[in-house]
């Protein structure tokens, strides 16, 4: 409860300034509206509104402030019609038996999340392999790491478009492989790094422990190196999962593609319905949400079993 | 007795932890004079950081009475009566050791040839001339010692309050720096209150021992040097230093006596 | 087939290579060290090119290399004003706006550990959010032009950076601030001589992570809409329009660019957080 006053209080005040910006940023759209259903507003002409700040003509205007809240295609929509377009996208057509419809969130979602655990699964399974070899092998320390790095300095949505066009001319079919490949772009270095560290964890002292028994090189991994990495780990695979759902995410918003949350942010701004892209929006935050709880979750129960956490 | 400098009557501290309060200080009554040199000693957990700390005004009494200068700890805090030594030298990682030494000259506003000055006239005093652009890490931890020393004189404070400042060094480095140590005092006529768990030091260097006992803290027994003023390191080979320190052991073990 | 042969042979022949080298008792030099990754890299370069040639891929599926550095060569002028376009406009103004932003903020909400305590978990929610997918509400609020670019990249760097320097602010120890007391030093002494340098691994460890997000957020948000220039909007119409070869080349700048714009935040890092045990040299 202690933990939760803060939070709830800071919520509670970006809810309340984003309320108290809706009015001037939509009060223009709202005032166009009413001129053109024949209400006197003033200045009369959206080009003379044009130089007046918004401040003036919610001054001017204050019987229209209320229409700001309430349009259809609202510069900045409440968290109420945002809440509102969720909710007639998903549960709505949940309850209407149509989840799996095409215009349903709850469908274009599972399209994202697919992609998603693909992309992380691969980038996961990617990071440890290379983290295992990192550890063991010089050579591929030095050659390897320095090209990890810069591996994520390059600005992967650059790539995107061409990992699509490439797996497309291989005939790949769907549009899931690429999303799933970028996906795991984002994912396997926070893992690969995560893991390096877990790996490198045991002290020297532990080592020779091991050594005094004269352990094999499997037994010092299974045993100490592993166990010991485990932490690291989940720290990593909770950014991991993040930075992979941005990653598929990214693949659906450049490449025309129609299904996906980040199809719908397309589509929303291609045909200027803004309350599908926030409420997709709202979906994608809500997917992160979930997902790096459920990590959490996995990490507290693993790590109690395990005796690494009260 | 000469100036009184710290005087504290019946001081009391209670700790309201989450496992109940603990009680850390219990009716302590003590009064330190000017110049003079005076050590705390006993087990674990027997209060003496919790009373350099009252002193420092890091911490406030729950009862009693407490004067610095004839001020309250807080109000000597805000002028700077006193330089105080930590356990670890806790020297900023960033900044060079004459740096580190003018951390406290910069925030007290002197000029820079002032700072430059006292930051020489300090770190030659504790023998570290010379590594004065070198960086804490560089150096040992008795030379990163010294220099947490050389920073809590920098600005010349009447007192010096020290809590197991050597503790973390090997007996060759101790004895160096507590040869040091007195010699600064000799010259420098300050007042030091100094926390330790070893006897030999404190005999070494006090003027006063005061020992004490945990559960609640108090002072069980205050023990005054008849050791001269002058003191080389094989005086501790003395019957004189020799009877100080069995004295200091049998009020050690008096107060186990009572606790147990 | 020569190609494809010649590549594979270069492959076995640096990989041995570099193993020796890893093994030699050069290998902590700064040579072999910085060796060891170049040569790695021209390994792929070459690997490309061969099974590219070998295979007979056609150019507007995967051109070799060699093509790149061409077309790379004989469009510098349009390259240049993209990457003036995107980068300097869009991605370093963001980045600027961005991380000043989010540290006044820190130090702001850092008076108030209520702030803190609640702002910490909602900005590490938030910065773990999809937040690129705000860049077309973005793009249709602040226009075509560079200035929506640079938006989109406020809002992606303000988060990390956020929640890495109200972290890094409150890593002083006890002993550290108590020295402080026992200086009656005020608040902006302790902020200024203890918590910032205190505090500036972590700020370098959010700067670090924003630079990659900088300019992925400049890219994506051309990806919505833009003057007719700018890496995103090249690469967008180059895929269309089958110019496969100037994709390649831009997103070669966009790979030299973040990488730049990395290291030059890593050797800043390095000039100021010298003091901190991962920095320093053995
Ligand atoms: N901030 C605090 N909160 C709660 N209890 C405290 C606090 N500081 C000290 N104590 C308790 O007060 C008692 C005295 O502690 P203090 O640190 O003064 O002991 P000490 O004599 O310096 O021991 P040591 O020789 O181990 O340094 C201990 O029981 C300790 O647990
Ligand atoms: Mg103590």
């Amino acid at each position: 409860m202690r933990a939760a006053l803060p939070v709830l209080t800071v919520l509670a005040a970006i809810l309340l300034l984003w309320y108290l910006a809706v009015a001037p940023m939509n009060i223009r759209g709202a005032l166009d509206l009413a001129e053109r259903s024949g209400r006197a507003v003033t200045p009369e002409t959206p080009l003379a509104r044009q130089d007046v700040s918004v401040w003036r003509l919610m001054a001017q205007n204050p019987g229209q402030i209320a229409a700001a809240y309430e349009l259809d295609r609202p510069r900045l929509p409440t968290p109420q019609q945002v809440g509102g377009e969720l909710w007639k996208t998903t549960g709505e057509m949940a309850l209407r038996g149509r989840a799996m419809s095409k215009r349903s969130l709850i469908y274009h979602a599972a399209v994202t999340l697919r992609s998603t655990l693909w992309g992380f699964v691969l980038g996961t399974a990617l990071g440890i392999l290379g983290a295992v070899a990192i550890v063991y092998s010089r050579v591929v320390d030095m050659s390897l790491m320095p090209w990890a790095i810069i591996s994520q300095t390059i600005p992967i949505v650059a790539l995107a478009p061409m990992i699509i066009v490439l797996s497309s001319q291989l005939g790949i079919e769907g549009r899931g492989v690429p999303k799933a490949i970028i996906a795991a772009y984002l994912c396997y270095f926070p893992v690969l790094v995560g893991m390096v560290k877990g790996l490198r964890a045991p002290a020297p002292s532990q080592l020779d422990l091991l050594q005094t028994y004269s352990a094999s090189g499997l037994q010092v991994f299974l045993k100490l190196r592993l166990p010991s990495s485990v932490p690291y780990l989940f720290t990593s695979l909770k950014i991991g999962i993040a930075a992979s759902l941005v990653g598929t995410i990214v693949g659906e918003l450049p490449t025309g593609a129609i299904s996906g949350l980040g199809a719908r942010i397309l589509i929303g701004d291609q045909f200027g319905t803004p309350l599908a892209i926030w409420a997709a929006l709202l979906a994608a935050a809500l997917m992160a949400g979930a997902l790096v709880t459920l990590l959490d979750l996995l990490q507290r129960i693993t790590l109690k079993r395990m005796g690494m956490q009260a | 007795m000469n100036e009184t400098i710290i005087d504290a009557q019946g001081l009391d501290l209670t700790f309201q932890t989450n496992d109940g309060p603990v009680h850390a200080l219990k009716d302590v009554s003590l009064t330190i004079g000017k110049g003079d040199f005076v050590s705390f000693i006993g087990p674990s957990g027997c209060g003496k950081t919790t009373f350099l700390r009252c002193i420092a005004g890091l911490e406030t009494p729950t009862g009693g009475s407490l004067s610095v200068n004839g001020m309250t700890p807080d109000e000597a805090r805000r002028k700077r009566a006193y330089g105080y030594v930590f356990q670890a030298a806790g020297l900023y990682p960033w900044r060079t050791i004459a740096k580190n030494v003018k951390l406290p000259l910069e925030i007290m506003g002197f000029s820079r040839e002032e700072q430059e000055r006292r930051a020489d006239r300090v770190l030659e005093l504790v023998d570290l001339k010379g590594f004065g652009a070198k960086y804490p890490w560089q150096l040992s931890g008795g030379m990163q010692q010294r220099a947490s020393i050389a920073r809590a004189l920098a600005f010349d404070a009447g007192i010096l309050l020290m809590d197991e400042p050597f503790g973390a060094l090997d007996e060759i480095v101790r004895d160096h720096l507590n040869e040091q140590l007195l010699a600064l005092w000799a010259r420098t006529e300050k007042t030091i209150g100094f926390v330790t768990h070893s006897i030999p030091e404190a005999v070494y260097l006090s003027t006063r021992i005061v020992v004490m006992s945990p559960r609640p803290g108090r002072i069980t027994d205050v023990i005054e040097s008849p050791l001269p003023k002058e003191r080389p390191l094989d005086i501790r080979d003395t019957p004189e230093f020799l009877d100080v320190a069995h004295r200091v052991r049998e009020g050690l073990r008096a107060g186990h006596a009572y606790d147990g | 087939m020569m190609w494809l042969i010649f590549a594979l042979a270069f492959w076995a022949g640096a990989w041995a290579l570099n193993a020796a080298l890893a093994r030699s008792r050069w290998r902590d030099t700064r040579v072999v060290r910085i060796a060891v990754p170049v040569l790695f890299g021209v390994t792929l370069l070459v690997l490309w090119e061969g099974m590219v040639r070998g295979l007979g891929v056609s150019p507007v599926i995967l051109p070799a290399p060699s093509v790149v550095a061409q077309t790379f060569a004989a469009s510098t002028e349009t390259l240049w004003e993209d990457f003036r376009q995107t980068v300097l406009k869009g991605a370093l103004t963001g980045f600027a706006i961005g991380a000043s932003a989010a540290l006044l903020t820190s130090v702001a909400i850092d008076r108030s550990a209520f702030l803190t305590r609640g702002l910490l978990p909602i900005g590490n929610f938030v910065a773990a959010l999809p937040i690129i997918g705000i860049a077309p509400i973005l793009v249709s609020w602040f226009g075509f032009d560079w200035q929506s670019k640079a938006a989109v990249v406020v809002v992606m760097v303000f988060f990390p950076i956020l929640v890495n320097t109200v972290q890094g602010l409150r890593e002083t120890d006890a002993m550290q601030r108590d020295l402080m007391r026992t200086y009656a030093a005020g608040y902006w002494h302790t902020l200024l001589k203890l918590r910032l340098p205190a505090a500036m691994p972590f700020i370098f460890n959010g700067l670090k992570i924003a630079t990659t997000l900088a300019l992925i957020g400049a890219i994506v948000a051309e990806y919505f809409g833009s003057p007719t220039r700018g890496m995103g909007f090249r690469i967008s119409t180059g895929v269309g329009s089958l110019s496969i070869d100037l994709v390649w080349a831009e997103i070669a700048v966009a790979a030299l660019a973040g990488t730049a714009f990395y290291s030059l935040v890593a050797l800043a890092e390095r000039a100021v957080t010298f003091w901190h045990p991962s920095q320093r040299r053995r």
